[in-house]
């Protein structure tokens, strides 16, 4: 049985906190034996006493406290419960840490990590529910991160701490029980994988022999989705998808996108947030920018509807983006 | 005395400097805005006279007289100020967006203080034997982050100071329209002692102060100081809606007038000329540097 994301989630955090007497873990409720609201600090208190610190209730303070503790030498990890509570420390995100090396000339940097579970698919409503990242995409000297279960979200993790500057982590809720996949076998059987050699690595899973019709860009828990998506319409229809896989959303780097579409000329994108303002949006604009011939493409985004998420399971299946609308919106791009 | 000379010096250096930098922004060859420190000189003299010179400093908006008194260079704050490369940060932050050894400040009311504290913890477990101080204002009692701030350095000992300068008005609204209740409350209510001084002399200032500390880096516990003090000038350069009779009714409390008696006049004297020549040479070359050269990428 293959790792689940929650697990190397936690061995990353572990490996951090063993290899370097720098890492601290601030979080709520991260002590054992409850170990954080989703388990994903499970047992590192026991084994790191001093450097693992529950706080009260104060959002803002602990992302603020991370940030004197980068300026002052250490790699302080913050876990947020959950996603929707980055409101809450969007000042200390964009006023302190995404300034302060440039703000103060590179004479400093703010090596911190803010970890959160975003998304919905849980039941939880209306706040705690969200897929928020969006707000902070654009953000000058943030970056956005985000794990999946084709790429290792430890070795992600430990890039982001060993990362010099602010990352913003972001774990969709439903990833964590998740198994990781392995190249070749279960439903990665049908394709060929590329991945990048960066620190926050792209994929790009083709299924070989054939031209594909469509480029189907996402991250995060969207890829399981698209994935299957991808599946469904590779066997009920004979159309083949190539995806494009980020972990990394911001600063934006879209090379594989571009390179795919050279070949599909169709774009469709996917994400749990709202869509007006949202990544998708982003890639397109990308997209459109660099090309002279905007009849060459065709684009649709698949998102959340514009509304919150609401508590029923019914409801909130009807607001959040299904499988069953990527494989409508393929079709509508492809014929 | 040679300490009294000393206080006096630093006092003069921030007055002069903030009374050139508002002549230069009247003379339109400054842009932008500053928040100028005058009336509350005593307040950075005398804490900085008894800190560490390596101890950790988060300032804000209102942050030269801080920086002047920490020992910042004022040519170096000059050239900030005109946006030139040899400035503090190479003209990319400007009056409020400052950083120098260990001396930092940032323009968000509330924000600066959870960071501050982040630094206390740092050096409380890196064991430097460093101190945090953070200023504030009474302004900055509105901002939540501050009480989840005094929260967190109670429970856990961290060795900071947070300075409280009551100027008596946050920009135009005055405390009495800002601030319920009692603001040394505000700190006991934590368990962190505070102690207060309700005047602009800088002797009295200097020896509360060096109480408080003492405190903070003995216990490695967090501290309150509390000075009521006086700003002469306006908020920023304009927006001054205090009556002319209050303007001039405070300069009974002008920390320069309540310290000179203290100096001879030959004293006086030598500190008024020695302190304009610093800031004359500080605009000076400041204003001599070439500016920066645009080499804007992604």
């Amino acid at each position: 049985m293959a790792d689940t994301v929650l697990n190397r989630l936690n061995q990353a955090l572990y490996s951090a906190l063993e290899s370097d007497d720098r890492v601290y873990l601030l979080g709520e409720d991260i002590l054992d034996p409850y170990g954080g609201a989703f388990k994903v600090t499970r047992g590192l208190s026991t084994k790191f006493p001093e450097r693992v610190l529950t706080t009260p209730i104060s959002e803002s303070a602990i992302v603020g406290m991370a940030n004197g503790m980068a300026l002052r030498g250490l790699r302080p990890v913050v876990e947020i419960m959950f996603g929707d509570f980055v409101t809450l420390i969007a000042d200390q995100l964009i006023n302190h840490a995404a300034k302060f090396r440039w703000m103060y000339n590179d004479n400093v940097r703010v090596p911190i990590v803010v970890r959160t579970p975003m998304g919905g698919r849980r039941g939880y409503g209306p706040t705690h529910s969200q897929s928020l990242e969006k707000i902070f995409l654009g953000v000058p000297g943030l970056k956005v991160i985000a794990p999946n279960t084709l790429g290792d979200p430890a070795r992600l993790l430990e890039a982001a701490i060993a990362d010099d500057d602010p990352v913003l982590f972001v774990e969709h809720k439903l990833l964590y029980a998740r198994p990781l996949l392995e190249s070749g076998q279960g439903e990665l059987t049908e394709f060929e994988i590329q991945e990048s050699a960066k620190a926050y690595p792209d994929f790009v899973l083709r299924i070989p022999g054939h031209a594909p019709h469509l480029t189907i860009a996402t991250y995060g828990y969207n890829f399981e989705l698209a994935r299957e998506a991808a599946l469904k319409l590779l066997m009920e229809r004979e159309i083949f998808a190539e995806i494009v896989l980020f972990s990394q959303l911001s600063t934006f780097d879209l090379e594989p996108v571009f390179d795919s579409l050279k070949k599909t000329r169709k774009l469709l994108t996917i994400e749990e947030g709202t869509q007006s303002l949202g990544w998708g949006a982003e890639v397109f604009a990308r997209v459109v920018e660099g090309s002279n011939d905007l009849g060459a493409y065709k684009f649709r985004r698949v998102t959340a509807h514009n509304l919150p998420i609401a508590n029923s399971r019914i409801l909130e299946d009807a607001i959040l983006p299904s499988v069953s609308d990527i494989i409508q919106t393929a079709l509508s791009l492809v014929h | 005395m040679d300490n009294n000379y000393a206080l006096y010096k630093t006092m003069l250096i921030i007055r002069r400097f903030e009374e050139r930098l508002l002549a230069e922004f009247n003379a339109g060859k400054l842009v932008g805005t500053t928040h100028t420190y005058i009336g509350q000189e005593a307040d950075a003299a005398g804490i900085f006279s008894i800190t560490d010179p390596e101890d950790v400093v988060f300032s804000s908006h209102r942050c030269h007289g801080h920086f002047l008194a920490y020992g910042g260079d004022p040519y170096r704050l000059a050239a900030e100020l005109m946006g030139k490369p040899t400035g503090l940060v190479g003209g990319r932050g400007g009056s409020q967006h400052i950083q120098w050894r260990n001396f930092y400040s940032n323009g968000i009311q509330g924000g600066i203080v959870p960071v501050a504290t982040g630094m206390a913890l740092a050096e409380k477990v890196l064991r430097t034997g460093k101190i945090a101080l953070v200023f504030i204002g009474d302004g900055t009692l509105g901002e939540g982050t501050l009480y989840e701030s005094l929260n967190i350095a109670a429970l856990w000992k961290l060795p900071i100071l947070f300075v409280l300068e009551n100027n008596g008005y946050a920009q135009t609204t005055p405390v009495e329209k800002g601030v319920a209740g009692s603001m040394a409350g505000r700190f006991s209510a934590f368990g962190i002692p505070v102690w207060e001084c309700n005047t602009s002399d800088v002797l009295e200032i200097l020896s509360t102060a060096q109480e408080a500390v003492r405190h903070v880096r003995s216990e490695i516990k967090p501290g309150g100081l509390i000075l009521h003090t006086y700003r002469f000038s306006a908020h920023s350069k304009g927006d001054d809606p205090r009556s002319q009779e209050e303007l001039e009714s405070i300069q009974t409390f002008d920390p320069l007038k309540l310290h000179s008696p203290r100096l001879t006049y030959e004293e006086q004297t030598r500190a008024e000329s020695e302190a304009m020549a610093i800031v004359e040479d500080a605009f000076i070359r400041a204003g001599a540097d070439l500016n920066p050269s645009v080499n804007i990428t992604d």
